[in-house]
């Protein structure tokens, strides 16, 4: 595959570390996210998978103590940068997390509460309907869409989450582990739904399943502690997921990836 | 299935490939003496044990695909059962040569072989065969190294196919109503030619088992 001569990165980070209080969490993190990819984060347990997807859209701000040093580019532009405010970096870069967590409303009000509180203007029932059918949930709840959401099943829950965050129009999605509570099926509907949102919207996503970084991603990170006693886990190796699942540079991801890991 | 179990695995089906040469290697150096001695019943044996590499070579594709589906495999795992789909092809593909030799073995007429080629045959089968086993013991240790050096020999094997040539050409210039008698013997030396060359398509795979690289080594002769 050529590379485009001037390839369109959507998030820059530049020596991005993330510490909760003195615990340096992420170390000096340098990647550069493509926009319309769908970009993999892979590593073992505890080596700041997620908390680098939340320090995407500041999420990690919710922890008291967490702070953010180096950069990351949104677009060119500092989200760390003082005159940023967090909730506007939210609405652009949405997030999916592992657990659906459906509002305990109807399903028509899952979608249009949030774009309400973003000022939507338009067409309410449109945007909804919109949503729904980008997130490949439309056809199953068209007929009980003032039914509550949390009556949906597991992966239609997710799915809701999806279109609610997509209702807002982000730039990105971030998505922690979208999957993993679902079976097989809903599973594979995320993942076909996935590309299908990569069209109109960026996603990163964390993921402990290898094989779904492998068959749904265009780029991988690896991740992976530091040696030595900081318990800080950095990004050791990132490139196009074909390279990372057939020959990986890094030793440790050949180890992660044949499962000779720990 | 843990680790160690696809380590196992995987060294048990690379242990079956050195198998599957050896079989290959064995019918190589019979073919050669068969000839040598017009022994028919020999050459029979030869094209019937062809079956068994077949058989041979499905068994370990059978277990290749098990793997590829059941694990599935990434990395040096990956390359490992990738390069072993396409070893067990060029290996069936030597005994396939050979076969053939055994088959035109009962087809040459009565009359006797040019003096030099008995020895010249032997020498290509013994050099074709020992490539095929040093290449296949690279593959099984990942030896880069050896995988590059190897197919450099095969100029040997080429020489020696020239001199065969020019000595069946001659008997054919002497002897011109012999014409489908030499023509089978060139088949002969034309299959211990090619069966050498498939040398380089397992060395090919050892290092693209190593490194990822796909390479190919220019070829000296043509199909």
């Amino acid at each position: 595959m050529s590379q485009a001569a001037s390839v369109d990165y959507v998030i820059e980070t530049k020596d991005l570390s993330i510490f909760y209080g003195d615990f340096k969490a992420v170390s000096g993190v340098n990647m550069r996210i493509r926009r319309n990819r769908i970009t993999a984060i892979i590593g073992p347990s505890g080596c700041g998978k997620t908390t680098l997807l939340r320090a995407f859209n500041r999420m990690n701000e919710l922890v008291p103590g967490s702070r953010a040093e180096g950069q990351v580019l949104f677009d060119g532009q500092d989200l760390y940068a003082n005159e940023v405010d967090p909730v506007e970096v939210r609405h652009r870069i949405g997030m999916v997390f592992q657990k659906a967590n459906p509002f305990p409303k109807s399903i028509y009000e899952n979608i249009a509460w949030g774009a309400r509180i973003h000022g939507y203007q338009g067409d309410m029932d449109e945007l909804v309907e919109r949503s729904l059918r980008q997130a490949a949930l439309w056809d199953e709840v068209k007929d009980i869409l003032h039914a509550s959401g949390l009556a949906l099943s597991g992966g239609q829950q997710q799915r809701l989450c999806i279109a609610r965050t997509i209702a807002v129009q982000p730039e990105v999605v971030l998505m922690d582990e979208p999957a993993s509570a679902l079976d097989p099926i809903a599973t594979l509907k995320i993942e076909e739904l996935m590309q299908e949102l990569k069209r109109n919207y960026t996603i990163i996503i964390v993921t402990h399943n290898m094989q779904q970084a492998a068959r749904v991603s265009d780029n991988t990170a690896m991740m992976m502690l530091l040696n030595g006693d900081s318990r800080s886990g950095t990004v050791i190796e990132f490139d196009q997921t074909k390279r990372i699942f057939t020959r990986p540079s890094d030793k440790r991801t050949e180890d992660y990836v044949t499962g000779r890991f720990g | 299935m843990t680790r160690a179990a696809l380590d196992l695995r995987l060294k048990q089906m690379v242990d079956e490939v050195l198998v599957l040469g050896s079989m290959v290697e064995q019918s190589a150096l019979d073919s050669v003496s068969a000839l040598r001695h017009r022994d028919t019943a020999w050459a029979k044996k030869i094209e019937a044990r062809d079956q068994l590499i077949n058989t041979h070579r499905f068994a370990i594709e059978r277990e290749c695909l098990a793997l590829i589906a059941t694990q599935p495999p990434m990395a040096h795992d990956l390359r490992i059962l990738a390069a072993v789909l396409e070893v067990i092809t060029d290996i069936e593909r030597m005994g396939d040569y050979i076969k053939g030799i055994a088959h035109i073995i009962p087809q040459l007429h009565p009359e006797p072989l040019p003096r030099s080629l008995p020895d010249r045959l032997d020498s290509m089968a013994a050099q074709g065969n020992s490539m095929l086993h040093r290449a296949l013991t690279a593959f099984a240790a990942g030896d880069e190294r050896a995988a590059r050096a190897l197919p450099a020999e095969d100029d040997v094997v080429d020489g020696l196919y020239g001199e065969v040539y020019h000595e069946l050409a001659e008997g054919l210039t002497a002897h011109p109503e012999s014409v489908d008698h030499y023509t089978r013997l060139v088949w002969v030396a034309h299959n211990l030619e090619r069966f050498a060359d498939r040398v380089s398509n397992i060395c090919e795979r050892t290092i693209f088992t190593v490194t990822g690289e796909i390479m190919e080594f220019s070829s000296s002769g043509g199909d």
